[in-house]
């Protein structure tokens, strides 16, 4: 027998990290089906806020390319006041209409905008022969092209003159003339909107989709020809661009002053921005953003009680081999160690059962519903681990510092 | 020849234990010198104090009162992390009820003492197969516990109290749980240790075992009634 003596171990050295993860990997393979289940908590709380997470993640950027698309410029204003200004007298309910006649003073009085475009929405029945089909009906303004940022790709925009004259001129989304004239040229052609004769004069260029609305599905028409076929005097709403995104403030105070003189005074009208809408749209993502972390939350903290739940019985169970570690040389550190890595095991298994299941009901999501805008990133994987690990720490501290704290020759004996 | 060390030296050791009402003192002013190479036995009737006296030579526990020098250095004022670190080193324990990893296999469950001197794996197998070799279990390595048969069970045992090299080897009626052939193969290995110089510190309630130590301590009440020696070894 002709060995070197042991050196000590020094003070605060622990024992390899590898070391304790296999014999944490060890103990919680013995103990597989209650694992688990233990883990079952960790696994819904990170599988939900994977889940969660991607489609929050999803939207934001889906909204975030549809508001680009509407352009940063955009003004919008519409009848009636949708916000209180707090205090003065209760505003009288005489709510005034937008009509074109104020599209047309704005044009003249407001410098920093491109231009306005009165615009009078509404659904109609398209027909040509035999076919027909359902679609919004749009009047535009003259300018609307151009504020909107359309295209007119056959054929030519209304003018200055088609709408002073009512002309019954349409211009056709791509899906409506697909649908109403399969190959043959839409150009020339007469068309009945809502039983009323149309000339067709052009096609817009493909738009798309924006906001689950089939933008290549209307019909434009000029502004006057759909007060005469909705038999209305005003519009619902008034489109204007700023010259530059800088105008947009300018443009907008200019657009309420306007507006409010020719109302008597009173600002019966809303102008929304570009900016608003995201504005709006970003609260309700945080919004549902603090939902999601609550509802985490509380899955990972009942996770997390069920994991320390059974450590302790664990530390229980092995109260014998916690016994024997400590005659052979473990220190009370090295035992805190054990317990607290096993903690953090534990709740890492259900943290990755808990992503990949997270993710496989985001994909499965995303084939079946292919329009549903969620989206996995790399941050939702270190946020599962993250967290995880930390209900682990949390945990397992109780427990570890239980099993730390026995009595070497209690826990030898201990039956 | 040069002077034999003492590995064990304890000097009035006491051991009190508080209870509701009224204290126990399970040692009384325990006094003991252990040679190395000493072969002993400690006997006595059930709750003399063996088990006491056992684990405070083994740092498991510490006394009352007195002093312990183990292999020349006092234990009595060392923190919990040293005291650890001192089993670690100095002393290898056998149990009654063997106290292996059920999960582990032989070679693992004799390295485990190794894992907290801080050895590299690699160094840990190497001394772990030696350590089996030498209680005749090199054929078991990767065996479990439960593939393996009590006898066998005890012999890891007490390879893994080997492993580090004790100053001082302490088993606790380490055939207690064995049958009596089995019981009396672990003690060969006893004997065998005990010639190639171990230290060792038995304790038993059998006199037939006994027989098998040169010195016999025998406690009654928690002092020392007998120390006796004896020349030759017995069968
Ligand atoms: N943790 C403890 N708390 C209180 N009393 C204790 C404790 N440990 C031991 N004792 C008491 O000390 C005395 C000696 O106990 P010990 O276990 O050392 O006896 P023993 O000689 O090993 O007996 P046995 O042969 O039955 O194992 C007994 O009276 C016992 O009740
Ligand atoms: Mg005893």
């Amino acid at each position: 027998m002709s060995a070197p003596a042991l050196e000590r171990r020094p003070a605060g050295r622990s024992i390899p990290l590898l070391e304790l993860v296999r014999v944490a990997l060890e103990a919680t393979a013995a103990n597989g089906a209650r694992s688990l289940l233990t883990t079952l908590g960790v696994v819904i709380g990170v599988a939900s806020v994977v889940v969660l997470v991607s489609l929050g993640d999803g939207v934001r950027s889906f909204l975030g390319e549809q508001f680009a698309g509407l352009g940063a410029d955009l003004i919008v204003v519409q009848p009636g006041h949708t916000e209180t200004s707090g205090f003065g007298p209760p505003l009288e309910n005489v709510q005034r209409p937008l009509t074109i006649a104020d599209s047309k003073v704005l044009a003249q009085r407001v410098p920093s905008v491109v231009g306005f475009s009165a615009d009078l929405v509404g659904g109609g029945t398209v027909s040509y022969l035999n076919r027909s089909r359902d679609v919004m009906v749009a009047g535009v303004g003259e300018r609307f092209w151009e504020v909107r940022g359309m295209r007119v790709e056959i054929g030519h925009p209304f003018s200055a003159d088609d709408e002073a004259a009512r002309r019954r001129y349409a211009i056709l989304g791509h899906t409506v003339v697909h649908e109403l004239f399969a190959d043959e040229n839409p150009l020339g052609k007469t068309i009945q909107i809502s039983g009323a004769p149309f000339l067709v004069v052009g096609v817009t260029a493909p738009k798309g989709r924006m906001l689950g609305f089939d933008l290549d599905d209307l019909a434009f028409v000029p502004v006057t020809a759909t007060e005469d076929l909705f038999n209305r005097d005003f519009v619902t709403e008034i489109l204007a661009k700023a010259r530059s995104h800088e105008d947009v403030g300018t443009a907008v105070a200019q657009i309420t002053d306007v507006l409010e003189r020719r109302h008597a005074g009173h600002q019966d009208f809303t102008v929304h921005t570009q900016q608003d809408l995201m504005g709006t749209f970003n609260r309700i993502a945080d919004t549902m953003a603090s939902v999601v972390l609550a509802i985490a939350s509380i899955s990972l903290v009942v996770g997390g009680i069920g994991i320390m739940n059974i450590m302790l019985v664990s530390v229980n169970e092995r109260t014998r081999e916690i016994g024997v570690r400590r005659a052979v040389g473990a220190r009370r550190s090295d035992i805190l160690a054990q317990f607290l890595i096993e903690s953090v095991v534990v709740s890492l298994i259900g943290g990755i059962i808990g992503l990949l299941l997270g993710t496989a009901v985001v994909l499965v999501a995303g084939l079946v519903l292919p329009s549903l805008p969620a989206r996995l990133s790399l941050w939702i994987v270190l946020l599962a681990f993250g967290f995880s690990a930390a209900v682990g720490v949390l945990s397992g501290v109780l427990p570890a510092r239980r099993a730390a704290s026995l009595d070497p020759v209690d826990a030898l004996r201990y039956e | 020849m040069s002077a034999v060390a003492t590995v064990i030296e304890c000097r009035a050791l006491s051991r009190r234990f508080r209870m509701g009402e009224g204290d126990v003192w399970a040692l009384r002013n325990v006094d003991l010198s252990v040679e190395s190479g000493e072969y002993l036995a400690l006997i006595g009737p059930s709750g003399s104090g063996k088990s006491t006296l056992m684990n405070l030579l083994g740092c498991l526990d510490r006394p009352t009162e007195g002093r312990y020098l183990l292999d020349g250095a006092a234990v009595e004022r060392l923190d919990d992390a040293e005291l650890a670190d001192v089993r670690n080193r100095k002393i290898g324990f056998v149990f009654q009820t063997f106290n292996l990893m059920a999960r582990q296999t032989a070679l693992e469950n004799v390295a485990l003492p190794l894992v907290y001197a801080g050895l590299s794996r690699a160094e840990r197998r190497r001394r772990a197969g030696e350590a089996l070799r030498r209680v005749g279990l090199e054929h078991r390595v990767d065996h479990r516990p439960d593939q393996l048969s009590g006898g066998q069970r005890q012999r890891v045992a007490v390879a893994r109290a080997l492993v580090t090299r004790p100053a001082l080897i302490l088993a606790d009626e380490p055939t207690g749980n064995l049958d009596q052939a089995t019981g009396r193969e672990v003690l060969g290995l006893f004997d065998e240790l005990h010639r190639e110089g171990a230290t060792i510190v038995l304790v038993t309630h059998d006199p037939k075992i006994a027989q098998h130590a040169r010195r016999r301590i025998e406690l009654v009440d928690g002092s020392v009634r007998a120390d006796v020696r004896q020349p030759e070894a017995s069968p």
